[in-house]
């Protein structure tokens, strides 16, 4: 295991920048998880660290060795593609099989099956060890294409969206699995995903990129009670973090042109009036959705609460979030 | 998914029925006739009208095979009883065996020209279809046209310069020489057929052998080349037929050493019209072509559609 560097690292796909200048620098044995949408530059990452791609300019560390010019062999790390990637004229027991076979590893036999039957054993897979990889389910698949990176002992695991395509159960389950997985091998993970339940229950660290570039990097909590932006601010938590004009409310700072309230930032029973439009009750949570003056408003309250549509409540902000004209946090 | 499909009338299967059966009849009867040719007395292949119902012999592929000279009832009579079977046949016409004919030898040769040229275009074509589909090769528009281009006349069209190529290289009447001029007219097919079909091939599964500790030509031979066999089995089928099947080149070209099974069969009439010896050589030849094409049939049936494969 090995922390990663990447410094100054940029990436241009013709006249498209997908990566600018993101410098990063992720532990040894941390799980950190790549956040933001479609495009903004997660996977490209990923695969300048592989070596699958070659950075423009800047450069990738991994325990303290230069990477450029290495080929992804040479790099020693392994990856779990976004597309279940098994290799179809396998079966499941050679495609575990495959990375410990190649000339990098030449893993003797009787250590090839001990990993691959324990692999298989984590993921739920051992009977289905001798089916061919292309008569298993998406879930399956992708608990096998897991597996062909759980069975090395890498430097540094990438994985890309792994869980994106599979059920919510099993989507569940296996995130509960990786990070025991990580934490109890001390691995260093990269994880790419724009699934916000993933980053805040798996990652010890989290970047949020935006358009190629890296706006902060933080440990979950930091990254949520005190983000830098409201970009930042809005990649987590459930429901989103409502964002208001300042000048609905007194005693704001002077800069400020917008605030971002989080469930937790309204004060319910006191302060001005609302008006609720929807009550949507989860079980153990109750969303109300709010009109506060002629904006929407999405928040949490107790779970068995006797409000109905149409009904007034009063509200009023605790300790907000504050934005400038830009989109930059206010402290 | 559904279609709205209308059920044939009875008329229409009719119809069809027909029509299938009588193409299937007018493609496949030559091909019946020159078997039962091959099997038929040089008399009876010439009757009039013809004999549909014959005593079958295989005095034809005994001709096919040997050269026969002919003798005199008395020098006959004082070499003995004919020893084999084949001796026999040939008495019949007062004829010995003075030897083996040059079948055997031409037949070789195109086994060697036509499998040799087709193992060569597969190879050069499966890594030139494996560089165009996955690397940045500059022009590379244009250097696939070009290679198109190379089949945009028949081949024979350069048939004078390349005669006078091959003369002035002495690759004239060589198995070499065959093989490399097969293999230049193949290779366009090739480069195209296969191209498709890598192309097909998501390049993740590379990716993820380059990352499970692979280098990238370990990546081709272990993980693209298996999933392109399909593709490969059908090019090479079309390669084989075409270089099995040349006859225009392997006349100008060669005329001994090299000389390939299908300019040598005509040659087999001579003076004795031996229409069922011909009809013989010309059935033992489509033997290979069709064992290579059952062999690799499953493969060629998923290839001919390949543009429809489910993703």
């Amino acid at each position: 295991m090995a922390e990663v560097r990447l410094s100054g690292l940029s990436k241009s796909f013709g006249s498209t920048v997908a990566l600018e200048k993101v410098d990063l620098e992720v532990p040894d044995g941390s799980f950190v998880v790549l956040l933001g949408p479609t495009g903004a530059g997660k996977t490209t990452i990923l695969r300048m660290v592989s070596g699958l791609d070659t950075p423009d300019e800047g450069t990738v560390t991994i325990g303290g060795q230069l990477m450029t010019g290495l080929t992804p062999a040479q790099r020693n790390v392994a990856m779990v593609f976004q597309q279940y990637s098994l290799y179809p004229h396998m079966n499941v027991r050679e495609n575990l099989e495959f990375p410990l076979k190649s000339p990098l590893l030449r893993t003797p036999q009787s250590e090839i099956d001990r990993k691959v039957n324990e692999v298989a054993e984590i993921l739920q897979i051992s009977h289905k060890l001798d089916n061919k990889s292309t008569a298993l389910s998406g879930g399956e698949m992708q608990r096998v294409s897991i597996g062909r990176a759980l069975v090395r002992n890498p430097s540094v695991y990438l994985m890309d969206e792994p869980l994106s395509s599979l059920d919510a159960k099993l989507r569940a389950d296996l995130r509960v699995e990786l990070k025991s997985i990580q934490a109890n091998s001390g691995a260093t993970l990269i994880y790419v995903t724009h699934d916000q339940v993933e980053a805040m229950t798996m990652a010890t660290h989290v970047g949020v990129l935006d358009n190629g570039k890296l706006v902060q990097f933080g440990t979950p909590r930091q990254i949520y009670e005190d983000p830098v932006s409201l970009y930042a601010a809005s990649r987590l938590g459930q429901p989103r973090i409502n964002v208001l004009p300042a000048d609905l409310f007194a005693n704001v700072p002077p800069k400020a042109t917008s605030i971002g309230l989080r469930p937790e930032h309204i004060l319910q029973g006191e302060g001005e009036e609302s008006t609720v439009t929807r009550v949507e009750h989860l079980g153990d949570q109750t969303r109300l959705h709010l009109i506060f003056k002629n904006h929407d408003l999405i928040t949490v309250t107790d779970a068995h609460t006797e409000l109905q549509q149409g009904d007034t409540i009063k509200i009023k902000p605790d300790n907000p979030l504050y934005f400038d004209a830009s989109g930059a946090r206010l402290v | 998914m559904s279609f709205s499909v209308t059920q044939p009338s009875t008329r229409q299967k009719w119809f069809a029925g027909v029509l299938v059966t009588g193409y299937a009849l007018l493609t496949i009867l030559p091909l019946l006739w020159i078997i039962a040719t091959g099997f038929k007395s040089p008399s009876d292949a010439i009757a009039y009208p013809p004999k549909v119902v014959f005593e079958p012999t295989v005095e034809g592929y005994v001709n096919l095979f040997t050269t026969r000279t002919r003798m005199s009832p008395d020098a006959l009579a004082e070499l003995g009883p004919p020893q084999t079977w084949y001796d026999k046949i040939v008495r019949q016409y007062d004829m010995v065996i003075s030897g083996p004919s040059r079948y055997g030898e031409r037949f070789l040769n195109s086994v060697i020209i036509g499998f040799g040229s087709t193992f060569l275009s597969i190879f050069l074509g499966t890594l030139a279809a494996y560089g165009f589909s996955r690397f940045r090769v500059p022009l590379k528009d244009d250097l696939m046209f070009f290679i198109l281009s190379t089949r945009m006349m028949p081949p024979i069209a350069v048939a004078i310069p390349i005669f006078l190529m091959f003369r002035q290289l002495g690759l004239s009447d060589t198995h070499l020489g065959m093989i490399l001029l097969y293999t230049a007219v193949n290779l366009s097919l090739s480069v195209w057929l296969l191209k498709g079909f890598i192309d097909e091939i998501p390049v993740e599964y590379e990716e993820a052998a380059l990352i499970d500790g692979y280098t990238r030509f370990q990546a081709f031979y272990k993980v693209v080349l298996p999933q392109a066999a399909t593709g490969i089995a059908s090019t090479a089928i079309f390669c084989l037929i075409f270089s099995w099947n040349e006859y225009a080149f392997a006349v100008l070209l060669t005329s001994g050493t090299a000389q390939t099974a299908p300019p040598f069969i005509p040659t087999i009439i001579g003076v004795g019209k031996d229409w069922p010896a011909v009809a013989a050589g010309a059935t033992l030849f489509l033997v290979p072509v069709m064992v290579f094409t059952v062999l690799l049939r499953k493969h060629l049936l998923r290839g001919i559609t390949f543009g429809a494969v489910r993703k």
